[in-house]
């Protein structure tokens, strides 16, 4: 059968060369969701456009992510010869000029460049690869995002796509699980269960039938990682749970995807049928005469289903409802009551490549304990958005330095959120943390899935902690008492402390709540919901006091807290912020300062925003003597 | 409406497991899901109405009552929270008159509020239908309003 690979490996390449005519320029533009939002369909038809009308021929092809959201829409151009040359922040307009100075003519345009890859560049234009954004990465998982057409399967098997499959249908079911156990591979969806492990416990089962489900419903806030690798290689993840269902012993699998990912289903489905063209997926894969085959699930909406066993409820067409506690491990008793293996899109992605690579290229990677590499959505107060792939074992403070250029607008750090709603805040002084599964629990945060978002001192910690219970309030499920009530009852304190309405006591009783419903939840969700509480309580506990004692919110954030004030001295009475008020709260004429009338004013901040910055003449006061003097319509007075 | 639920079930065969992609159907054809469809979906699956309403009522995705021509979505994910976005969703129900949740009286618009539309990098985010509007301020909510609008 690997003689068979070998045959559809060789046709994939012959049928990619007589595609791809290296004599011609490549373009090469990011369409992933990032992309298009940025407008990069409207480029696409630019440089087609442009293109045909100066009569050049020109591949033009529509890639994944290659993470650099921040400097989207990216074209990237290799001429004959010449090394892939990205322009950033292209627009239809630029995209106009970059074809009519560069493929046209020779021009390069270093002024609209973002770098180059490889080598040999010019010499006015930055190499990217050895640059600060991707020095210190290490493209596994996203070896292709962005750099592959998603659409054609003959790209990913010419990077040695499918080959991991043909090796293991060669293997033993036990060898294969033998070589991953061996890898140290830990499940990428956030709680790193060993996936070796895992597997195996789903081999052992003898069943008539079995399931593999792959789980894409990535709901936390603030993360799209697992959305970029599906839209970016999808055969990646296809072939992965090509695998886990020959090692398992099932004929059938399950995306369960996000209905708000509608690119990345398009994308899955085409993969999905090309692989089965080409014999890697469907009846008798390979001639080896083993069946399986995939659907497509697409998820209603519910955080709780990242829980395996109130997916698998939903699959079956119920509420996702977590099971009962005790429950049955979902790898024994999963989908309609057969053992079920359900790992996350990252983790299936990479497993076709340690097999072929073998377990000691993986644990050459990252740490002891959490071997291979680790993906983030990078996004929040930072310079350089994005999505990044970086060693296990890296130190918390490079990501956010280096790849991500550090704090937008030069302001100061405060704090960075991994975990999502399940995570904590970590602060300064834990930025030289080593980021793995196991560092990040014990210093109150953990892994996630994936989501990395920085804060900066302009972002109230107490109000992002109720941020986040907020939205698992909202999501939890109801069915248990601790997390239905508990996160209730710590939201309202919460609410009372941003409002002006906290108490002496309220700090001790968020933890006393917290560790109660960590105790008491059935589910992932609520055993986890406190804990962007208890990490602002256990690193920001001042900024909960001022809030508490002070009515004060350091950061000039929550509403209540705070008043908007003009400084007469500095008001030049240029009407900007009288305009914009939507409230008409703000009174003054012509060279008369303008003053904001407290009875009226919502607080919304519009006036801040539009006082320009050379007058700076609007300013936000908080604390109890300010709010005190506002209401008695006497701030000037303080 | 009778039509449009027919078209949309004509191709499931009725199995308990179809709930969801059932559902999903009808809202896509409909808009959101009539109490004529729930009755429709639990007779073809021989379950309960109740069963149907309990299973879709729990997911955020469905909607019960008509809603606008063209949806704003705000998104409130982390990023979004953090970089002004909940300011954002004040202008656009300042400039609509509307609360999130609601629609527009003429029906043009109907206001939400989503949790991560996943394009992080240009927080605050508003969606209407599928056009993504990015890196937002309060003051543009206008703007993207008069883009958006059905009739022009």
């Amino acid at each position: 059968m690997i003689q068979k690979f070998d045959t559809i490996e060789k046709e994939a390449l012959e049928a990619l060369k007589e595609e791809q005519n290296n004599d011609i320029p490549q373009i090469y533009i990011g369409c992933a969701t990032c992309g298009n939002a940025t407008g990069a369909q409207s480029v696409v038809q630019t440089i087609q456009n442009k293109l045909e009308k100066e009569n050049i021929k020109a591949d033009i092809k529509e890639v994944g992510c290659i993470g650099m959201c921040f400097a989207e829409v990216l074209v990237d151009v290799i001429k004959p010869g010449r090394p892939r040359i990205s322009y950033q922040g292209v627009t239809p307009e630029l995209a106009e000029e970059i074809v009519e100075s560069y493929v046209v003519n020779d021009d390069h345009r270093p002024d609209l460049t973002l770098g180059y890859f490889g080598e040999g560049g010019p010499e006015d234009v930055e190499q990217i690869d050895t640059g600060d954004v991707f020095k210190n990465q290490q493209r596994v998982i996203l070896k292709n995002c962005g750099v592959i057409d998603p659409e054609n399967i003959n790209e990913y098997i010419a990077r040695g796509g499918y080959r991991g499959l043909a090796e293991a249908l060669e293997m033993k079911q036990e060898n294969i699980i033998g070589v991953l156990k061996d890898s140290g591979l830990r499940g990428r969806g956030g709680a790193g269960f060993p996936a070796g492990r895992k597997w195996e416990s789903c081999l052992k089962p003898q069943a008539d039938q079995k399931y593999v489900i792959c789980n894409a419903d990535e709901g936390d806030p603030g993360a799209f990682m697992d959305r970029s690798v599906l839209e970016g290689d999808p055969h990646s993840v296809i072939e992965g749970m090509i695998i886990a269902g020959y090692t398992i012993g099932s004929s059938k699998g399950y995306f369960y995807v996000r209905a708000e990912y509608p690119l990345a289903i398009k994308r899955l489905r085409k993969a999905i049928a090309q692989a089965k063209e080409k014999n890697l997926l469907g009846e008798d894969i390979l001639g080896t005469g083993f069946n399986f085959d995939l659907e497509i699930f697409q998820g209603a909406g519910a955080f709780v289903c990242g829980e395996s066993t109130a997916l698998v409820m939903s699959i079956e067409g119920n509420r996702g409802w977590p099971k009962p506690l005790p429950r049955p491990r979902t790898t024994e008793e999963g989908l309609w009551g057969k053992p079920t293996l359900l790992n996350n899109v990252k983790t299936f992605s990479v497993v076709p490549q340690i097999l072929s690579k073998g377990a000691d290229w993986f644990k050459s990677i990252g740490t002891e304990g959490s071997p291979g590499t680790a993906v983030f959505a990078l996004t929040g107060k930072i310079n350089r958005s994005g999505l990044i792939e970086v060693p296990m074992g890296i130190e918390l403070g490079k990501i956010i330095h280096e790849i991500g250029g550090g704090i937008l607008d030069d302001k100061k750090f405060k704090a960075v959120q991994t975990g999502g709603p399940s995570g904590g805040c970590l602060p300064e002084d834990k930025l030289h943390l080593s980021v793995d599964f196991d560092t990040l629990v014990q210093a109150g945060s953990m892994m996630g899935s994936g989501g990395m978002v920085v804060i900066d001192e302009s972002t109230c910690m107490v109000d992002v902690a109720r941020y986040f219970l907020d939205f698992t309030f909202e999501e939890s499920c109801g069915q248990c008492v601790p997390c239905r009530q508990g996160t209730q009852q710590m939201l309202e304190v919460l609410n009372d402390i941003c409002e002006g309405r906290g108490r002496e006591g309220d700090i001790e009783h968020l933890l006393e709540l917290g560790n109660s419903i960590i105790k008491g939840s059935i589910c992932g969700l609520g055993q986890t919901a406190p804990n962007p509480v208890l990490s602002t309580i256990q690193y920001f506990q001042g900024e909960y006091e001022a809030h508490i004692k002070d009515h004060a919110c350091p950061a000039l954030v929550c509403k209540n807290l705070i008043v908007f004030h003009i400084d007469e001295e500095k008001c030049t009475a240029c009407g900007r912020c009288r305009k914009a008020c939507p409230v008409e709260a703000i009174s003054g004429e012509k060279k008369v300062p303008h003053k904001i009338d407290q009875s009226k004013c919502t607080r919304c901040g519009i006036c801040f925003q539009e006082c320009p910055e050379r007058f700076s003449a609007v300013e936000r006061l908080t604390g109890k003597e300010n709010l005190a003097a506002a209401a008695r319509g006497r701030l000037t007075d303080v | 409406m009778q039509e449009q639920t027919s078209k949309a079930l004509s191709g499931f065969e009725g199995k308990p497991n179809e709930v969801i992609p059932m559902l999903q159907a009808v809202q896509n054809e409909v808009g959101y899901l009539p109490e004529e469809a729930i009755r429709e979906i639990a007779d073809m699956i021989s379950i309960p109405e109740s069963k149907v309403y309990g299973t879709a009522t729990f997911y955020s995705q469905f909607y019960f009552s008509p809603r606008g021509e063209r949806i704003v979505k705000v998104c409130l994910g982390t990023a979004c929270h953090v970089r002004g976005g909940m300011q954002v969703m004040e202008a656009l129900e300042r400039e609509m008159g509307i609360k999130a949740g609601e629609n527009t009286p003429d029906f043009k618009f109907s206001l939400e509020r989503v949790n991560c539309v996943g394009s992080c990098a240009l927080a605050p985010v508003v969606m209407v239908d599928d056009d993504v509007f990015g890196r937002l301020a309060p003051k543009q909510a206008k703007e993207v309003l008069e883009q958006s609008d059905p009739e022009v």
